[in-house]
């Protein structure tokens, strides 16, 4: 049995979450355990925590979030944001998190998703990637957007599976923020590739928005964030939608 | 006191945590003399069994563990802690388990993507004291291997077909999921766990 996994992510600046409209536009949206925790109990599946300034004096604000976190929310959550190494990983593994994000290091250094995977197995790992369509193809951009590589999306999430990520974390940088639905076509070409499971981010406006991930975008998991905190839509009702549509949820 | 085995793998705050919450007086241990005090243990570990393996060797667990489990305190061990009771693994070729059930942990079958990282439906398939019968329950697994269903296997979900997702011989448990992470039904499952304190079978 395939079960669908509904993640909200929180990105975090500072100690409180956020949520920016194409990575700009800051808005402040509450304190992240707390939302975290209102979210688990709510039947979430997972939690994100998305470090979206992730300069060194945020490191500490972060494992400080983390820690607090473990105490009380009891469903799986992964950091991500400024990962550079390994000891980066463990500080924030140590402090409760279940899995950590990757991108720009891993795109800078791909052997740093191997060490990860070698150092606290495949399952810790999660690589992000944003990515954004150019010329025929998508094209693979970092530091939250604003650096462009030459790596092809479908073929990097080919490459850091086979390097030992368990999973991927895969963002429409054309559709995140602007509320039009996840780009199908994106996550398809990578669910369709990669062995691993793809959790679908970047866009989410409405329920169908998540149905049409799973069922046209072939993701294993989906993402939203500003649905969930802005208080349109609440868990169990993005799985009650989800399960009416014929997609298997655990139920909220 | 719950002893949690801290032999140097993974994630542990979170055991430790979570049994916490359900009022339950738990630490981690990393002298393997402290298990000789416990009133329970918990064998944790995530990565690959071959370094789970390696991990328990290098701290000298190996026989406090089984003495543990020989003198019938309550014993669990979660995800690769589980598939370390059993002899070996197919994803370290050569490495030791711990022997304590028979058989080999092996990969899920190849028609399903790996590894399963999802929530899944648990049903007890016989009388246990971890997993009620007739009331499924909802955990979060994290593996790629798992032993096959023998006749110590007291609860499944399906992935690919019926894969082993908790057992139970005497006061020896294990589970395949992790329920430190498993919300509400996984704190309730640790829950009955440390009920089995003092409790003599």
């Amino acid at each position: 049995m395939q079960v669908t996994r509904l993640i909200p992510c929180l990105d975090v600046t500072a100690g409180r979450v956020v949520k920016g409209v194409r990575f700009v536009d800051l808005i402040d949206a509450g304190d992240p355990v707390e939302l975290a925790a209102r979210y688990a109990a709510q039947g979430a599946d997972e939690i994100t925590f998305l470090d979206i300034t992730a300069s060194s004096d945020d490191r500490s604000t972060m494992i400080d979030v983390v820690t607090r976190a473990a105490e009380q929310v009891f469903v799986p959550f992964t950091v991500g944001g400024g990962i550079r190494t390994i000891e980066d990983a463990r500080g924030l593994l140590r402090a409760g998190a279940e899995k950590v994000g990757i991108n720009s290091a891993a795109v800078a250094r791909p052997r740093l998703v191997a060490e990860l995977a070698e150092e606290f197995g495949s399952q810790c790992v999660v690589v992000a990637i944003d990515a954004r369509r150019a010329e025929g193809r998508f094209e693979v951009v970092t530091h939250g957007g604003r650096r462009p590589t030459v790596l092809d999306a479908v073929e990097w999430a080919a490459e850091v599976a086979q390097l030992g990520a368990g999973e991927i974390l895969l963002t429409s940088m054309d559709r995140d923020g602007t509320r039009d639905g996840y780009d199908h076509e994106l996550n398809r070409a990578v669910a369709d590739t990669v062995g691993v499971p793809l959790i679908a981010s970047g866009g989410v406006g409405s329920l169908q928005d998540l149905v049409d991930g799973v069922v046209v975008g072939h993701a294993d998991a989906v993402l939203a964030a500003s649905i969930f905190h802005l208080g349109e839509h609440t868990i169990p009702e993005a799985k009650a939608y989800m399960a009416a549509a014929g997609i298997v949820v655990r139920p909220a | 006191m719950i002893a949690v085995i801290d032999y140097g793998i993974g994630n542990l705050r979170s055991a430790v945590k979570a049994m916490e919450h359900v009022g339950a007086s738990a630490s981690l241990v990393s002298d393997p003399g402290e298990l000789a005090d416990a009133s329970a243990v918990v064998l944790p570990g995530v990565g690959s069994f071959g370094r789970c393996a390696e991990a328990l060797s290098a701290g000298s667990w190996r026989t406090p563990i089984r003495e543990a489990v020989a003198s019938g305190i309550p014993f669990l061990g979660i995800c690769v802690g589980f598939q370390l009771l059993y002899e070996g693994s197919e994803e370290s070729p050569g490495a030791r388990g711990l022997g304590l059930l028979p058989g080999m942990v092996r990969r899920l079958p190849g028609h399903v993507k790996h590894p399963q990282i999802q929530w899944n439906r648990v049903e007890a398939i016989a009388p246990n004291d971890l997993v009620p019968v007739g009331q499924d329950q909802w955990m979060y697994f994290v593996h790629s291997y798992a032993p096959s269903v023998g006749t110590e296997t007291v609860a499944t979900c399906d992935y690919g077909g019926p894969v082993a997702a908790a057992v139970q011989s005497g006061s020896l448990c294990g589970v395949q999921f992790h329920p430190e992470k498993s919300g509400d039904d996984g704190l309730a499952l640790l829950r009955r766990f440390t009920e089995l304190v003092g409790v003599d079978r």
